[in-house]
């Protein structure tokens, strides 16, 4: 690379020599031009005269070859040269555009873990992550990748896990957590029970998606390949036409007619469109990687950008799929209130007792408990403190025949007493993400025309959610199967170039997440079913992301548009004005080079994410 | 069974798209992936015959673009 620079420096310092000292001898100035040509082509001439001996005419090399070296026959000495100098630093400048993608797209390939410290007979041993096998023990140093994805058995670490998730918080692990490969370990020393092999591990398999990633290509880039194929062939066959037949007919001189043909064959190589429409599809997908949205091809990135229905998965989705406390009421002391309820609840595992345990946050004193008594369907009854405490639902407290005020929201209420007095109530329900709103505001900012709900939870939570965050339609009370149904006659009520986008956390939708146009599964970490039955992962649950990656994805396509009319828009009117005469070899030269610079350029754009 | 190569000297996506035409049809190969901007090519064969096919493969490689090199990973 750098030789070819010093070259084209080197050639062009001969040619404005040849241009502006005005040697007696014109034969001096050609004899310079010719040198000038040869430094700076003669790789490209090498690769030309082997190609024809394998039979590849419409090869770049050939045609700029025969170009320039006709351009020389008919006595256009600058041109020649100088059209052999763009080419090739428009070839420089797309080493430099390859190169920089992908660097960009190294950083992400950099969660490849090269060793394992794994306890072998008491001895850590440093091996290659695939020897290690499950249930072994590997040790991960600060500083260290986790190889392997496994459970903390001992010591506890904050883990980076920004080149998995894009999320720059450390997590924390502690004994007993799962953690994945490919997270960086900060601080702590950590001791991990191996779960999988290497090669069915989380870094291995976002590795082997972002690797493979290229095999399913865009309609785009078939396009570009087919159009290649024929668009070279079809402009030497005209510029070999050019050359012989007006010629012939009229009564202008060959020279005329083979200078315009010369200027079809420089532009007749289709490398705008060959180069910057994979490279750009290549940065929005490392682009969105970098964000933790790992899309499995470019054809799914295309298809994102036409997103008009999106179905949500309710639970995990658009709530945490978490009981979380909601609201207290109560008639005496909020404190008070909240530590009667969880120690009466303390020998209850019912998930509802869990998150009042969780809300209360400190110890239960057990002393202080005594009788519980549990009263099927109802609730228990415990005494604490000497009190006479019952706690449950509705109906406990008409049995009881207490006066109590009724809880109008939707969820899961707990109601509770003290001597047979009304205390309060505890409203427990399924949060909606903090982020779900935005997010639903967004995807209609991005032309998405119907958001859809589907749940297999009850009829009033789902439309309780449904009506807060504004949807268009909700599907409750459905199984697995009626999923299905649903996004079966969505695809059929869908405009044809629409897509109907499917987003769940993928633990029991993976029929629905293959069915849909795309399937995005959320939370991706860890849940192998849902990489594999999806189009696009998004490694965190952020609702969020999924905008972020439609945003992505419609900038990818206006990019991806704009250069393939620009670059064949350029070049066909050079292709017209060269053949009415009014181009010249330099209009030609920029047709093909520039335009190539300007569209990688442009393509270039999809590399730095942050301004989506 | 899978094998992964790094393979340079591709001039463009196109080329490389050409090359795993090319590379699919050798005989033995089920699956080829060239990923120009990653520089991996990905091949799927038989463990049996690899040595065999690898070398046609070679061959191949070597006919349709003798600028580019593969090396095993």
């Amino acid at each position: 690379m750098k030789n070819k620079v010093i070259k084209i420096v080197l050639s062009i310092i001969l040619f404005v020599i040849a241009i502006i000292i005005p040697f007696p001898n014109e034969l001096i100035n050609n004899c310079i031009f010719a040198l000038s040509y040869i430094i700076v082509g003669y790789e490209i001439i090498r690769k030309a005269t082997r190609n024809i001996f394998r039979g590849k005419v419409f090869d770049e090399n050939f045609l700029m070859t025969v170009a320039t070296i006709g351009a020389f026959v008919i006595g256009e000495f600058p041109e020649a040269t100088m059209v052999m100098v763009f080419y090739q630093i428009g070839e420089v400048f797309q080493n430099y555009a390859v190169n920089k993608s992908r660097k960009s797209i190294a950083s992400l390939m950099e969660i490849k873990p090269d060793f394992a410290n794994v306890i072998r007979e008491d001895n850590e041993e440093k091996v290659n992550p695939e020897e290690v096998k499950i249930g072994e023990i590997i040790v991960v140093k600060p500083g260290e990748k986790v190889a392997l994805d496994g459970i903390v058995i001992e010591g506890d670490s904050m883990l980076d896990t920004i080149a998995l998730t894009g999320e720059s918080v450390p997590r924390k692990a502690n004994i007993g957590n799962e953690i994945l490969s490919g997270c960086i370990n900060l601080n702590g020393l950590l001791k991990i029970q191996v779960t999988k092999q290497y090669i069915d591990s989380t870094v291995s398999k976002i590795l082997d998606l972002v690797e493979n990633a290229s095999s399913r290509k865009s309609k785009s880039e078939n396009f570009i390949s087919k159009f290649a194929k024929y668009y070279t062939p079809i402009v030497v066959m005209i510029a070999v036409i050019l050359a012989i037949i007006p010629p012939i007919l009229t009564e202008e001189t060959f020279s005329d007619w083979i200078y315009r043909a010369l200027s079809f064959l420089v532009v007749s190589c289709p490398c705008a469109l060959v180069i910057s429409v994979p490279l750009s599809f290549f940065g929005g997908i490392g682009g969105a990687a970098k964000l933790g949205i790992l899309i499995k091809g470019s054809n799914y990135l295309e298809a994102l950008a036409n997103t008009e229905i999106v179905v949500l998965d309710k639970t995990g989705t658009l709530t945490e799929g978490v009981f979380e406390v909601q609201k207290i009421h109560t008639e005496i002391n909020e404190n008070e209130f909240i530590k009667i309820a969880a120690h009466a609840e303390h020998y209850s595992n019912h998930p509802i007792a869990d998150s009042i345990k969780k809300y209360y946050g400190k110890e239960i004193d057990e002393e202080i408990i005594e009788g519980a008594e549990e009263l099927s369907g109802l609730g228990l009854s415990v005494n604490i403190e000497g009190k006479n405490i019952l706690i449950g639902n509705e109906k406990l407290m008409i049995q009881n025949n207490i006066e109590y005020i009724k809880c109008e929201e939707v969820g899961t209420v707990v109601y509770m007493s003290i001597d047979k007095k009304f205390a309060g109530y505890i409203l427990i329900s399924d949060k909606i993400k903090d982020d779900s709103e935005i997010a639903i505001k967004e995807l209609r900012k991005n032309n998405v025309k119907q958001i859809i709900m589907l749940t297999g939870d009850r009829k009033n939570v789902g439309e309780d959610v449904a009506k807060k965050l504004k949807l268009d339609r909700v599907y409750t009370e459905l199984l697995p199967a009626d999923k299905v149904e649903k996004v079966e006659e969505l695809l059929k009520e869908k405009t044809e170039k629409g897509k109907v986008v499917f987003c769940g956390d993928g633990l029991n939708d993976a029929p629905v997440l293959a069915l849909a146009d795309l399937g995005i599964a959320m939370g991706g970490l860890g849940a192998d079913a849902a990489i594999e039955a999806s189009d696009i992962v998004i490694m965190t649950d952020e609702l969020l992301k999924i905008v972020k990656a439609i945003k992505l994805a419609k900038k990818n396509m206006r990019i991806v548009r704009q250069n393939i009319v620009f670059a064949i828009g350029v070049k066909i009117l050079v292709l017209i004005l060269s053949v009415i005469g009014s181009a010249t070899m330099w209009e030609a030269v920029f047709a093909d080079v520039g335009v190539s610079i300007i569209a990688i350029i442009n393509s270039l754009r999809m590399l730095s994410v942050k301004k989506v | 069974m899978k094998y992964t190569y790094i393979i340079k000297g591709l001039d463009c996506a196109n080329c490389a798209m050409q090359l795993e035409n090319e590379i699919k049809q050798v005989k033995g190969i089920q699956n080829a992936v060239i990923n120009f901007f990653t520089e991996k090519l990905i091949i799927e064969c038989n463990e049996e015959n690899k040595d065999e096919v690898i070398n046609t493969m070679k061959k191949v490689i070597k006919k349709e673009n003798p600028d580019v090199t593969i090396e095993e990973i």
